[in-house]
């Protein structure tokens, strides 16, 4: 089983160079293999978590360790590996990572355009969030994140879409090259935490194993902390660095932000958790405040502006603002419920996410239109496609019984554990706020008398109704059997140093 | 001066070279059948087979009359500059059947830059280096001026030429108040003065080294000597614009890195915040003014001036470990470089444009073609898959591992402003729509050299640890054992 990880890498990688050496105008077979090649990631995810053991010793599972450089210039024993493991934070995410793949080569199984170029830049993407997932050493970990950042401005400026406000456009260039350079940009930070850290130690090794046993000076851990926490926060759609999200978000095309929103921004969390709390922890305890108010900020923000949003996939964008601070929050309690329900709710916000840009595409490419007001008692012509959407909302506004109230209530359980009163008030507001946006969305565009304009569209196409089943599978059951996932989480939670 | 005796078969590579230079003139003044292209990979032929031959020394230390060091280091470079010229060669083959006359000067010219290269890798002595230097430029200033009917080019050649032998003057009293302090121009010598008491000579002595450094600044184009770059790359010829970028800078670059390391390292605490100094403000010129640039070739230059930025980052925190990381990034740059200039060089001869905006929809008439400079440009912005990214890395933490985080942090900052302008040329190749839709016919032998330098981006950016050691190997022969003790006493 220790080949499991390195054969999600693998996966991806074979696809992508498969895919260049099929000539462009095969389109039908670099869908079959595309098709393949995700379904095989799908079933590799789902055994990477099913059979994950939860064993109380909260340890790495799959180990997998390849030399990469060592003992050369100032690199000592181990210096840099190819440490492929995880842990039970890890293990729910890869599974994440191979659902939303799954889904979205159904989504994306009518681009016409260039598809072959297409999936070799997403498959380049998932092999970069799996390697972010599955690193252990602090230079693959950083590698991958950058794989996985690399491909998206290509994918937004020639897939994407722009948006006409009437009186101003956001162009997809302006969305590719924001979101490129904001989340590079934060990188820059990164990059220099990691050489203060790997200095700081002064181990030789970039094993994020043995940098986690190091004490760290607390001054230092005190100024390197943010660094991560900002760098990271920029991808995790932190306020104030959250804006490109929505912007990119919108540019992208569907099964592009399925990805982006559903897993790409979970890294930013995920790095800050794995590498910025459990390897610099006093530093993560004294931002923490810090943290948190940014991120009830955050989720307060995001759900206000999705309120005002009337485009459909901006409201979207704006709610995973608005999600990815509750993720803060959940982090910042620096609880082990807290931090669980962050770790859930990047799960659940990833699949309800997904689901939504699903529906926003799928209405989308028929109508040519986000607006809601424009649309009107769309239930009728397309039944299932609303029923889809309306339990992505009700998952994303917490509707129990659903993924989304499952981490949420963990989080909020955790902000209060903390003491943290006003922040755990103001997050339960947010999620008022979400109810009224969803349900007013809902309201307007999919229920009440049809808007006969649109009397001509037609139900989602198969192969995206198939995408919707299976996300939806995912937020039932999460949010019915959410035991699974917590227990083997919070397994892992637990051995956080810092983190009672 | 001269000591031990001079065994005149270390320097084969280097007769080898010249022999074949005078050949190729030959062939071309008596075989005009021979035909211009042909030429171009007989003389690449010649570099590959010099190459080949210096490989005989690998792992032999020895010197030369005392004056040239035949060690790691030297074989290493030697190497590396061959196949650089080589690649240059085939790289011109076409251009210079199609736009240029007289191509047997012209390869006779890119094979004697490769001796002053080498030189001035290999020399353990000033006045040697200064010579090899000189032959590297004078090459570098014909072969710039090329292109005799095309004002650009008389323009930038000139310009080149004055600057140059204005910097080569500084250099030359640099040399000279460094030999009166000092009373030796060997860079072991200079090492050991140094490393005793100083204080009589200090003022000479330091006037000396930051000559030397404006005329070896003005080499590399460090800012502020960097005013003749945009010029001198966009009026030459572009194969030669290739060559300058690659061989120039990594020669004068292994030519300060070796100064620096065996003659000049006991007083690092004097010089290196002028070196990180250097280094910022290069960076920071070169990636700002990039951003601003519409032909490809201006934007080459700025953004060459910048990746020199960092290889300085590597000389302010000069060490054993660093020269390793700083030799390695530079053969990444390299490497990458030369790959992007091979792909606007066959752009250039398909179309003879070299606007940005020229480039559009690029991707939809040679898609491989689009792709390799992608991927290059990817790499000089330091993008993981490819070499710059782990070069970078690695150097950048060994700059970190001398107590210069801040240095770190500030090339990675520029670096991430680089991405900017790379996209933007990335941008127009994929999203513009071309004027025609037809295909390009497929030049093979570039395809082949393009794609033996993509692969060498990969390898180093995938699996670095072989390059790595070789490199490793090759700068620990340049700091000298007493060398070692003495950084052991500074830390």
């Amino acid at each position: 089983m220790e080949y499991v990880l390195l054969a999600l890498l693998a996966v991806p990688i074979g696809c992508a160079i498969v895919f260049t050496l099929i000539p462009g105008h095969y389109p039908q077979l670099i869908r079959y293999v595309a098709f393949l090649g995700a379904a095989a990631m799908f079933i590799m995810s789902a055994a990477v978590f099913f059979g994950y053991e939860i064993n109380g010793e909260s340890g790495l599972q799959y180990e997998l360790r390849w030399d990469w450089l060592e003992n050369i210039g100032f690199f000592g024993e181990d210096g840099i590996t190819l440490f492929l493991a995880v842990d039970g934070i890890a293990a729910p995410l890869v599974f994440l990572n191979g659902i939303v793949i799954f889904a979205a080569v159904f989504v994306s199984w009518n681009i016409a355009n260039r598809n072959k170029d297409f999936f070799i830049l997403l498959f380049l993407l998932v092999a970069g969030v799996y390697g972010v997932f599955m690193s252990q050493d602090l230079f693959f970990f950083f590698f991958w994140y950058e794989v996985a950042v690399l491909p998206m401005y290509l994918l937004i400026v020639i897939w994407g879409a722009s948006s006409d406000f009437g009186t101003f456009t956001r162009t997809k260039e302006y969305g590719a090259m924001k979101l490129t350079l904001m989340l590079v940009a934060g990188s820059v930070l990164i990059f220099v935490a990691i050489f203060a850290t790997f200095t700081e130690a002064g181990l030789g090794t970039f094993d994020m194993t043995q940098l986690r046993e190091v004490s760290y000076d607390e001054d230092f851990q005190k100024w390197c902390f943010p660094l991560f926490m900002i760098g990271f926060g920029v991808l995790a759609g932190m306020w104030p660095l959250h804006t490109w999200s929505p912007d990119g978000h919108v540019a992208a095309p569907t099964g592009v932000s399925m990805l982006h929103a559903g897993v790409l921004m979970k890294l930013g969390a995920f790095g800050i958790l794995r590498v910025g709390m459990d390897i610099l922890p006093e530093g993560a305890a004294f931002w923490a405040p810090v943290l948190m108010t940014v991120g009830v900020t955050g989720a307060l923000y995001g759900a206000v502006s999705a309120l005002s949003q009337t485009d459909l996939k901006y409201m979207v964008g704006y709610s995973s603002v608005s999600h990815m601070g509750y993720v803060l929050m959940g982090l910042a309690s620096m609880t082990t419920i807290g931090v669980t329900g962050s770790v859930l709710q990047m799960f659940a916000h990833g699949v309800m996410t997904a689901l939504m840009f699903t529906n926003v595409g799928a209405i989308y490419d028929q109508a040519h239109l986000r607006d809601m007001t424009k649309f009107g008692g769309i239930a009728k012509v397309m039944p299932r496609h609303t029923a889809f959407f309306t339990i992505a909302g009700l998952s994303s506004l917490g509707l129990p019984g659903l993924a989304g109230f499952v981490a949420e209530f963990h989080i909020f359980v955790g902000v209060f554990q903390a003491d943290y009163y006003w922040a755990g008030a103001l997050g339960i507001l947010a999620a008022a706020i979400t109810a009224t946006y969803i349900l007013r969305m809902l309201a307007r565009a999919y229920f009440g008398p049809l808007n006969e304009h649109w009397e001509g569209l037609k139900e989602m196409r198969i192969g995206e109704q198939f995408a919707a089943a299976l996300l939806i599978a995912a937020i039932l059951f999460m949010g019915l059997w959410p035991a699974p996932f917590v227990d083997s989480i919070t397994d892992s939670v637990n051995s956080i140093s810092g983190i009672a | 001066m001269v000591s031990g005796n001079i065994e005149w078969e270390l320097l084969a590579p280097e007769f080898i070279l010249a022999g074949w230079a005078a050949a190729i003139i030959l062939l071309d003044l008596f075989w005009g059948r021979l035909g211009k292209e042909p030429l171009g990979y007989l003389a690449a032929a010649g570099a590959f087979v010099a190459a080949g031959v210096a490989l005989i020394w690998a792992d032999d230390t020895t010197d030369v009359g005392g004056l040239i060091d035949i060690n790691d280091y030297t074989t290493f470079f030697r190497v590396f500059f061959a196949l650089i010229g080589g690649f240059a060669c085939i790289a011109s083959a076409r251009y210079v059947k199609q736009k240029l006359l007289h191509p047997g000067e012209y390869y006779a010219l890119i094979l004697m830059t490769v001796i002053g290269a080498t030189g001035m890798a290999a020399s353990s002595e000033l006045l040697t280096a200064y010579i090899s230097l000189e032959l590297l430029s004078f090459s570098l200033y014909v072969l710039t001026s090329y292109s005799k009917f095309d004002l650009r080019s008389n323009e930038g050649g000139l310009k080149y030429n004055l600057l140059g032998a204005f910097a080569s003057a500084f250099l030359l009293y640099g040399i000279g108040l460094v030999y009166g302090t000092t009373g030796t121009t060997s860079f072991a010598g200079i090492g050991e003065v140094l490393s005793g008491d100083i204080d009589d000579i200090r003022y000479g002595l330091y006037l000396g080294i930051a000559l030397i450094t404006v005329g070896l600044g003005f080499k590399v184009a460090a800012v502020p000597f960097h005013m003749y770059t945009p010029d001198a790359y966009e009026g030459a010829p572009l194969p030669v614009t290739a060559l300058i970028s690659a061989i120039s800078k990594a020669a004068a670059m292994a030519l300060i890195l070796k100064l620096f390391a065996q003659a000049f390292l006991p007083i690092i605490d004097d010089w290196r915040y002028v070196a990180a100094g250097l280094a910022v403000v290069t960076m920071a010129l070169g990636n700002l003014v990039a951003i601003q640039q519409s032909n490809i070739k201006r934007l080459f230059a700025y953004s060459s001036i910048g990746q020199v930025g960092y290889l300085l980052v590597g000389i302010a925190a000069l060490s054993p470990e660093t020269a390793s990381a700083l030799v390695l990034h530079m053969v990444g740059y390299v490497a990458t470089n030369l790959a992007a200039f091979v792909a606007i060089i066959v752009y250039y001869n398909w179309t003879g444009r070299e606007e940005i905006s020229e480039f559009k929809g690029l991707a939809q008439r040679a898609p491989y073609l689009a792709l390799s400079l992608t991927i290059a440009l990817f790499s000089l912005a330091g993008m993981p898959l490819f070499a710059g990214f782990a070069t970078k890395f690695i150097l950048f933490q060994a700059a970190a591992e001398e107590d210069l985080l801040w240095l770190a942090g500030v090339a990675s900052f520029f670096s991430f402003i680089s991405l900017y302008y790379y996209l933007v040329i990335i941008r127009e190749m994929y999203l513009g729509e071309p004027d025609e839709k037809s295909r390009f016919p497929t030049p093979w032998f570039e395809y082949g050299a393009l794609s033996i330098l993509i692969a060498a981006v990969f390898v180093i950016g995938l699996y670095p640890q072989p390059v790595y050691e070789v490199v490793e190997d090759s700068t620990n022969s340049i700091f000298l054992p007493a060398d070692d003790d003495a950084l052991v006493e500074q830390r």
